[in-house]
């Protein structure tokens, strides 16, 4: 990572993405907003993996298509590298593409069935004119076959073919194509077999590293989160709740969210596991559409007390880098 | 019940299955051999598959996708979509009678009457067009004969019992209209309605966040205990099992690979694909490691499959004989602990625990 003063590669400030609801089929009318993201704030440095973790509809995945610009945000500002890309018009978008690319987490939706495994990496390539002669684009596409561990020979293979691990890592080759400097990994290990998550984690490392890559890691599987990413912010109802360094996170757990959630983590050891006493947070998570008021987690909170049900509660610095959106913490 | 006895004592006697000196089994799968047709050839989803459950008990059965775990649990229930797929072999003993010679009109009253099945997809398994409270009065009348008057008032302690609030209300409602961990609710109402002897859930959980999982299962797990519901727990994720399982098969290429108690499992795994799959693993619990070690290689095609250990080509255990024949699952050390493998001996001296 670089030094602490140097500007973020990325800064989102007060980012929120807001769907319509909408009635009636002939006169459409709105008759509510999902707040899918409503209101975050983080930084990330160059060189830097932040993860993004949460339970469905939490808005880790709006968040990761918003920096994408797949989606526009409703307010807010995304700094990327000095310019703000939350309000770029759609031409300049393709210039944006070339430095921030993505791998989903389905392998098995995410690549076209009939093109060929070449075809799929190469695009990109063509898209952006980067390699206009066929032959060096298919020696280009070899070689990123071969960095992400697959046989160059499978460029006249078709996706059906594969595996799901591999599958995966030609969604990694195909991100890398236009040699980006910021990849979103939206879930990208959490459809993986168990054996091959492992593989696609060591390799994500080794690119990082090779290429000094800077991620942003949606997971909702925390042992993954907390290997493979330096800082954690964990989401909840559109909000970050907790934001940390991930030994710092994971060690001292400050808002009650993230406690509920290490603690619904089962590990793998049968000692472990019987010997502790476990209650696990009661409630679900309530509607985006109509979220509670104040603390968004207060009808599930075991710590709540009554202001909570008034005051959104502000992100406090309680250590040092450790940022807790709770009153009551610490 | 004589013929079955003395079935399981002469299977006892040969050793095979003689896990200390456990009490008779509820359910005793011998040699289960499942096979679907493919575009290239045989599948051979489950190869030879023998497992227990006894009465109480919850047994975890754990593996990759297409490692046959579905396909054995789909078996034991009659379930597998004939002509494509076909149980070619085996014998599936519970509570005294061979599920495999039952008529189909017999083996309805067993799915759903003594065997409760819970499945991944909530949204899929239920019917969308009808209410919930059909869903389970439904099951309530086919099995148990009770009339409707009758069957919703068991419904609504039914609902009450899996933590539902507000059970009137939900009764009425339609599956869309109720969250995921709330439709695994029903699910789990549905399957207990008739007071089974045995409940398979195949990966219960999966499509469920993190709390609300932890929640179902603690569900499942309290329920199963006070009315003495066996479970077999089918799943991919080994938190999950450490955390429930009383035992433990290991599944790989359509085969078990280890069985045994579950601490013996994570404590001293005597397969090499146990073992590697323990380590691959990142760990809350543990100091975060530099790197994680993979199983190397990719998971086995199972129309390919060659005449030895499946786990082979993946294996850095491997040894001559492993390209022979498919080592038998066999007592390495210790008498319940079963591993299929000509090294477990060697595994389980050196002690390389995961």
């Amino acid at each position: 990572m670089s030094g602490a003063f140097a500007p973020p590669l990325l800064d989102v400030r007060g980012l929120r993405m807001h769907f319509p609801v909408v009635e009636g089929i002939i006169s459409r009318r709105k008759i509510g907003e999902v707040k899918a993201v409503d209101g975050i704030d983080f930084t990330m440095q160059r060189g830097e993996t932040l993860g993004l973790v949460g339970e469905s509809g939490c808005g880790k995945t709006t968040t990761g298509r918003c920096i994408l610009r797949l989606e526009r945000p409703t307010e807010g500002a995304i700094i990327y590298d000095g310019t703000d890309i939350a309000t770029l018009a759609q031409k300049d978008l393709r210039a944006l593409r070339r430095r921030i690319q993505v791998v989903f987490q389905d392998p098995y939706s995410s690549l076209n069935p009939r093109m060929k495994v070449g075809d799929i990496i190469g695009e990109p390539m063509k898209v952006h004119g980067i390699e206009p002669d066929v032959a060096k684009r298919s020696t280009r596409v070899r070689e990123l076959l071969h960095i992400c561990g697959l046989n160059p020979r499978f460029v006249d293979r078709y996706p059906h073919e594969m595996s799901g691990g591999q599958r995966q890592r030609i969604g990694i080759a195909r991100a890398l194509a236009l040699e980006p400097e910021f990849i979103v990994c939206d879930e990208a290990v959490s459809a993986l077999d168990v054996s091959i998550q492992a593989q696609v984690i060591n390799l994500l490392e080794d690119l990082r590293e090779q290429f000094h890559l800077t991620y942003l890691f949606i997971a909702h599987d925390l042992s993954v989160v907390r290997h493979i990413c330096h800082r954690v912010a964990v989401m909840y109802l559109g909000r970050i709740v907790e934001l940390a360094n991930a030994d710092e996170l994971f060690g001292h757990p400050l808002h009650p969210y993230t406690q509920a959630l290490l603690a619904a983590v089962p590990v793998p050891d049968p000692t472990v596991e019987t010997a502790r006493t476990f209650r696990p947070v009661q409630g679900e998570v309530p509607s985006p559409i109509n979220p509670p008021s104040g603390c968004v987690f207060h009808p599930r909170c075991p710590a709540a007390v009554a202001g909570c049900r008034s005051a959104r509660p502000a992100m406090r610095e309680l250590r040092p880098g450790h940022f807790v959106a709770c009153t009551e913490a610490g | 019940m004589l013929a079955h006895e003395a079935r399981i004592a002469y299977k006892m006697g040969k050793g095979e299955f003689n896990v200390g000196g456990r009490v008779e089994p509820l359910l005793a799968i011998r040699d289960l051999h499942t096979v679907f047709r493919a575009g290239t050839g045989i599948v051979r989803a489950v190869d030879g598959v023998s497992w227990d459950v006894g009465p109480g008990e919850t047994v975890a059965i754990v593996g990759e996708s297409g490692s046959g775990k579905s396909v054995t649990a789909l078996s034991v229930l009659r379930l597998i979509a004939e002509p494509a797929g076909r149980i070619t072999a085996g014998e599936i003993w519970f509570d005294g009678r061979d599920l495999l010679q039952l008529l189909p009109d017999a083996m309805r009253a067993v799915r759903g009457g003594d065997i409760g099945m819970v499945f991944q997809e909530p949204m899929t398994s239920l019917n969308p067009v009808l209410t919930i409270g059909r869903q389970i009065t439904e099951t309530l009348e086919q099995h148990r004969g009770l009339d409707r008057a009758a069957a919703y008032k068991r419904a609504m302690e039914l609902l009450v019992m899996v933590g539902i609030a507000d059970a009137g209300r939900r009764l009425k409602q339609y599956p869309h209209q109720l969250s995921g961990g709330m439709r695994q609710r029903v699910m789990i109402a549905i399957a207990l309605a008739c007071e089974p002897k045995l409940i398979i859930a195949d990966e219960p959980t999966t499509a469920l966040d993190v709390t609300i999982q932890a929640q179902i299962l603690e569900l499942m797990k309290a329920l199963t205990r006070r009315l003495g519901v066996a479970l077999v727990i089918i799943t991919h994720n080994l938190g999950v099992v450490a955390r429930y399982a009383n035992r433990v098969n290991v599944m790989y290429a359509g085969r078990i690979v280890e069985s045994g108690p579950a601490a013996d499992i994570y404590h001293h795994p005597q397969h090499p694909y146990t073992m590697a799959l323990l380590r691959s693993v990142p760990r809350l619990d543990r100091p975060r490691r530099a790197r994680l070690n993979p199983v190397e290689g990719q998971p086995p095609d199972l129309t390919r499959l060659d005449a030895g250990c499946a786990f082979r080509p993946r294996c850095r255990f491997a040894v001559a004989p492993c390209a022979e024949a498919p080592p038998a699952l066999t007592a390495a050390v210790n008498p319940g602990h079963l591993s299929a493998c000509f090294r477990a001996e060697d595994l389980a001296v050196s002690g390389e625990a995961a």
